[in-house]
């Protein structure tokens, strides 16, 4: 900070001497402009987050949330996770800004403003869980390439947006239609304005759920830059990946949408169940689609120390994809015994659950808490890590925190 | 003109850019020693550090090291270090480097899918300079199916 200002009062003839480059224009640069090169970014100031918040990759930027900062009920922004593939758009003009509809599977190719989008479609609101397909990478062993989250990267807010299948409606879709793409306008990281950062999608089925949105309103205010001003598809319970921020155009397609980030092995598992560290071709792994029951304790914070006698009282959230959770059971003895804890219905579907739960401990020392989500299928949460698999998605293992009792 | 003149006239212009680039030089000099005993002689008082991120002055040592990490990167120092530092970080940071751990197998394949689909370049010799450098300072470290809780944070819990 302090360097900034010395080369600024310095002026340019000396910002030369020390930058030991020339800059051309530099007569043009106008005043109290600093130059992007000498902009140290603070990105919890940058994108309003909290000091808390770890920050995974700069470039692009990723970051995550730790537990007992997701204790809200509606996950405000500044606790929200990051999970970026291109560059942040710049000068965003959202007075000019629109959303196309095109692909082999439209009847006719429309595009909407956003004040067209605002004013001739009914408005929605949802809290909806976002988790990022990778959320738990970083217990993978072998381990799994890419930004290496904990248990953070997962939000449940309030989205507000037109329904997307009114929208497909009005534009009339062929029967022949599988799928939708979005299109964005993030910049891939080599800038080649020829690459696309991410362009994903979700089958035709779930682009015409109630809940999945084009969304302009997260908390009830616009939605902030980086998670996707001013436009959002919104896919609750589904890869977060799959809710395309910045979106300016979707394509409905008569195949599976082959854009970036949909081919190749991202976001997709295996198949079949392999072996940790196997290899897997391609044509052998499958997209993901709806995430797997999870749940987190977000209150207390993990390290707790309380008096022997004393009863804790945790707290937290459970979630499963497109299926509602119907049972969080507890465990003070690493599994050998589970206790329920009281759950909330969701506000609606696609949001994460509440539950709370009020625990003795028989005697002094060193406890874990373990919670375990069951969906409404019976399907549990692992203790251990779920299968391997080369991306390292899905991780749902269930979460723990630390506790002594003195 | 004759030829004397003509000579005489380029020191002048020749001596004069001498002159300039030498006050140039000296008054950076000056500035650089005041800011070194005082840095806030240069900073505006509104401008209160808020920042916990440690604020690295690259006018200093651009490429400095401190107790083995090269402080504008956070990559570890060893034999390779700087090819790494300019093939790896043009498009994505240095984070996305430290927080992986790799076989060489699997460095390669990383490097051949940002190549196929991410623009990089053809590393050349450099390839063999950075795996190694990777390999031996990014290895997989192994963690079996669940790890103990580490690094705990202990406090009392009033409730």
């Amino acid at each position: 900070m302090k360097r900034r200002n010395f080369v600024k009062k310095t002026g340019l003839g000396s910002l030369v001497g020390i930058l030991g480059l020339d800059i051309v224009y530099g007569a043009k640069i106008p005043e109290n402009y600093t130059l992007l090169g000498l902009q140290d970014p603070d990105p919890f100031q940058m994108f309003d987050k909290d000091k808390e918040m770890v920050v995974l990759n700069s470039k692009p930027w990723n970051m995550e949330a730790v537990a007992h900062l997701l204790d809200d009920r509606i996950t405000p922004n500044k606790y929200m996770f990051i999970r970026n593939n291109g560059l942040v758009p710049e000068n965003i003009d959202v007075k000019k800004w629109s959303i196309t509809f095109d692909g082999e599977s439209v009847k006719e190719k429309k595009t909407f403003t956003l004040e067209e989008l605002k004013s001739k479609f009914a408005h929605h609101t949802y809290q909806l869980t976002l988790e990022c397909g990778g959320n738990g990478r970083s217990e993978f062993d072998p381990p799994a390439k890419g930004n290496q989250w904990t248990i953070g990267a997962v939000g449940c807010a309030s989205w507000t947006g037109v329904s997307l299948k009114d929208v497909l409606n009005e534009v009339g879709i062929k029967d022949d239609a599988v799928y939708i793409g979005y299109h964005a306008a993030d910049q891939h990281l080599s800038r080649d304005p020829n690459k696309e950062p991410i362009s994903r999608g979700v089958p035709i089925s779930k682009a015409m759920m109630d809940e999945t949105l084009l969304a302009f309103k997260m908390n009830g205010e616009d939605i902030p830059l980086v998670h996707g001003y001013p436009l959002r598809l919104v896919c609750g319970g589904w890869p977060a990946s799959t809710s395309g921020k910045w979106v300016n155009r979707i394509s409905v397609r008569n195949i599976v949408h082959d854009g970036e980030k949909m081919t190749g092995s991202s976001y997709k598992v295996p198949c079949n169940p392999v072996a940790p560290g196997e290899e897997v071709k391609n044509e052998d792994m499958c997209i993901i689609e709806s995430m797997p029951v999870k749940s987190l304790i977000t209150y207390p914070k993990s390290g707790a120390m309380i008096p022997k006698g004393k009863k804790l009282n945790i707290r937290g959230h459970a979630w499963a994809g497109e299926l509602e959770i119907s049972r969080v059971s507890y465990s003070i003895d690493f599994g050998a015994t589970w206790s329920e804890c009281s759950l909330e219905k969701p506000v609606n579907r696609l949001a994460w659950q509440h539950f709370k739960a009020s625990i003795s401990f028989p005697k002094s020392g060193y406890y874990e808490v373990w919670a375990r989500a069951t969906d409404s299928n019976g399907v549990s949460q692992p203790m251990l890590l779920p299968g391997w698999n080369p991306k390292g998605y899905l991780n749902n293992a269930c979460h723990r925190i630390a506790v002594k009792i003195s | 003109m004759s030829k004397q003149d003509n000579f005489r006239k380029q020191v002048k212009s020749f001596y004069g850019i001498l002159v300039i680039s030498f006050a140039m030089v000296l008054l950076i000099g000056v500035l650089g020693v005041i800011y070194m005993m005082d840095p806030s002689v240069f900073s505006s008082k509104k401008d209160t550090p808020n920042s916990e991120v440690v604020d690295v002055d690259p006018d200093e040592d651009w490429d400095k090291i401190e107790n083995g990490i090269h402080l504008r990167t956070g990559f570890k120092d060893g034999e390779g270090l700087m090819t790494v530092v300019n093939n790896c970080t043009n498009c994505h940071s240095a984070q996305l480097v430290i927080q992986n751990r790799m076989n060489e197998e699997r460095w390669i394949e990383t490097i051949r899918w940002m190549q196929k689909t991410q623009n990089l370049w053809d590393l050349g010799d450099n390839e063999k300079v950075i795996v190694n450098y990777l390999v031996t300072n990014y290895p997989p470290k192994s963690k079996g199916r669940r790890e103990a809780l580490t690094n705990i944070e202990w406090y009392p819990l009033e409730q």
